[in-house]
């Protein structure tokens, strides 16, 4: 191996690095397991990234409170899981054409924003300093929150009887609702919790690494979280793991002088794995037995 | 009674696109008025933008081109019943076969693009069979295995763009096709080539395949039910692989022609095509995966692209733009998520029954 590799492989940005580029990959991830363990898909999540930067960084900027930033983040990310989840659980509307329309509006709604408030079609300023998420001894807080996020998912998933009625909902509708289960507002709280968790996602961008809020912001991290979710065989503990894989492989690029190994290569790697593994080539996989099935009853 | 129950038939979904249309249009009025325009003033100079002289409305119909394409790819999976959101990658592969067929294998007229467009079919048909073959065979759902597949079909031909197909003399780009390569403008002094009559072609060939062979009835048949199809003696498997074929093929057409008719090469960051893709989804579903309904929602989409460019030139003042662009995305977004509402007729109507 090129000893220049070698010696980047080494050192330490590189994996405090992989440290920040997993949370904004995983949050989302996390999220998107609970809403498809429950049935339902949104592959919104690029366009609640979006969403919930833009509306974090717009308040941080004009107040400087990161109390009420963060507020705004989390409510542009409730106010779309919503919209989603009135579609698409209780009028049985098609799950993936609500969440391609929220990534078109998401994208269209940041550029004009960015131009009407800052006359740009580019970035916004740097929101003030008290906006911003501080630093916890070198580590940001939200790498903290992923980590505990993901564990406590996983608790609830696996462990309470509200994960087990919400697995119920996801694999069997029919017989949870005649168990008494209520599957439309299971579905409808699991949809909301998730758009929550990829606006978090969209809020670590905007107030802590970017700490502005630029046009492509998102820059394809929710379709990364859509596969991690599959690579992660829809078990929030897995999401972590696969986060930090991924995360370290754009770290990796970032910190890769160019012309060693084509960017192309590397940026394809997350996409290829998940493909192979959802694929069934490396081990099984098992898809909630209703996801993307609007439920209703008869 | 049964000419009144047929055109009910058609009526619905042409109200229910409509409905979705309007409240698209509403939503994005409310958010130009916020930016401080007036939404009347803005939709009526949108129109005239697009459709005001001759040159603007043939304008508009060259940028139909690639909206009619990408639509057709996503109705043709649609019609069996699977969610192609794969025309976006797709396409990149006819961009590929344009520009390395058209700017490095020098061909006589016709044969030249020919070829080209015989490679784009081949390359994005194929790009879309893997997907479909990875659904049937090892039970891949298309909407996982598209998303993983754009992002590969992008950092591939962006690859090969920047390395292989490159301009060296301005290196942001690959190297122009040859003329012999070109789709010529037929109506001099606007964008229209002749790639607008061949995506009309390629609808009405769509059409003829659904409706009036054997394959397109079993496409058809698989879409509605596939257990049915299976016991009717129908190849589920083989059927859902060659709509993914298809499907392939016409987004692959789509970046093929914008090359061949509009830039004639392409930047190495693909920008020139990109999203195209995804904007064939709104178009098919607006038009209601039917071809002819393509036709005509392709051009209204169409008609939001050119016609809020001419806003965006006639409230540009002293070197700061306009109205920004991306208002189309806005309207467009909304649109979807209206369309996305079952039975969004049904649903006004009961609360105009609730409220007398």
């Amino acid at each position: 191996m090129d000893a220049g590799i070698l010696s980047i492989l080494l050192q330490a940005p590189l994996y405090l690095g992989t440290l920040r580029l997993m949370v904004p990959i995983t949050l989302p991830a996390i999220g998107e397991i609970i809403t498809e363990r429950s049935g339902v898909v949104n592959i919104g999540l690029e366009g609640i990234i979006m969403l919930g930067a833009l509306a974090s960084v717009y308040v941080g900027y004009f107040t400087g409170s990161l109390a009420l930033a963060l507020l705004a983040g989390i409510l542009a990310g409730a106010c779309v899981g919503i919209l989603h989840g009135i579609i698409s659980v209780y009028l049985g509307g098609d799950q993936i054409i609500v969440g391609v329309g929220v990534n078109v509006f998401a994208y269209g709604l940041g550029v004009i924003t960015l131009y009407l408030t800052w006359g740009t079609f580019a970035n916004s300023p740097l929101i003030p300093d008290s906006a911003r998420v501080p630093d916890f001894y070198g580590i940001s807080p939200f790498v903290i929150l992923t980590l505990i996020s993901g564990v406590a998912a996983w608790y609830l998933l696996e462990r309470t009887s509200i994960g087990l009625r919400l697995k119920a909902v996801g694999e069997n509708p029919k017989a949870a609702d005649s168990a008494g289960i209520n599957v439309f507002r299971i579905r409808f709280i699991a949809t909301v919790v998730g758009a929550i968790f990829a606006a978090l996602g969209g809020t670590f961008l905007g107030l802590d690494w970017l700490a502005s809020y630029t046009r492509d912001i998102s820059a394809g991290r929710g379709f990364i979280a859509l596969a991690m979710v599959v690579f992660s065989k829809w078990n929030p503990v897995l999401a972590i793991l696969s986060g930090l894989l991924f995360g370290f492989f754009f770290a990796l690029s970032l910190a890769i002088p160019s012309g060693i190994i084509p960017d192309q290569l590397v940026w394809s790697l997350p996409y290829a794995a998940t493909l192979l593994v959802a694929a069934g080539f490396f081990t099984k996989t098992r898809v909630p037995a209703a996801l993307g099935r609007p439920y209703k009853r008869e | 009674m049964k000419i009144s129950a047929n055109l009910e038939n058609y009526l619905k979904p042409v109200m229910e696109s409509a409905i979705s249309l309007l409240a698209g249009f509403l939503a994005g009025g409310i958010i130009i008025w916020i930016a401080g325009f007036n939404p009347i003033l803005f939709y009526e100079a949108l129109i005239a933008g697009a459709f005001g002289d001759l040159y603007s409305t043939l304008n508009t119909l060259s940028y139909s081109t690639p909206l009619i394409l990408t639509a057709l790819s996503f109705a043709i999976a649609a019609r069996a019943s699977l969610f192609n959101i794969g025309a976006e990658g797709q396409m990149y592969f006819g961009v590929l076969a344009a520009v390395a067929i058209g700017a490095f294998i020098p061909l006589p007229p016709v044969l030249h693009q020919l070829s080209i467009m015989a490679l784009a079919i081949l390359l994005g048909g194929i790009w879309g069979a893997v997907a479909g073959w990875l659904r049937v065979s090892r039970g891949v759902n298309e909407v996982v295995s598209t998303i993983m597949m754009n992002f590969l079909a992008l950092y591939l031909v962006n690859y090969l763009a920047t390395y292989v197909f490159y301009d060296p003399l301005q290196a942001y780009k690959t190297k122009s096709i040859l003329s012999s390569a070109e789709l010529p403008i037929i109506v001099p002094g606007t964008d229209l080539s002749l790639a607008f009559p061949l995506s009309i072609i390629t609808a009405l060939i769509f059409y003829l395949l659904l409706w009036r062979t054997p394959l397109g009835y079993e496409i058809r048949a698989v879409g509605l039910n596939p257990s049915a199809a299976k016991y009717g003696g129908i190849d589920v498997r083989r059927t859902m692989v060659v709509s993914m074929f298809l499907s392939g093929a016409a987004a692959a057409l789509a970046g093929a022609f914008e090359v061949m008719g509009r830039f004639y090469y392409t930047d190495t960051g693909l920008s020139i095509v990109k999203n195209m893709g995804f904007d064939g989804i709104a178009v098919s579903l607006v038009g209601r995966n039917h071809p002819i309904g393509i036709i005509l929602s392709s051009i209204f989409f169409a008609m939001l692209k050119t016609g809020i460019q001419a806003v965006q030139r006639s409230t540009s003042v002293g070197g700061r733009t306009g109205v920004p662009l991306e208002l189309g995305l806005v309207v467009q977004g909304i649109i979807i998520i209206f369309v996305s509402i079952p039975e969004i007729l049904r649903l006004i109507q009961g609360i105009r029954r609730r409220e007398v």
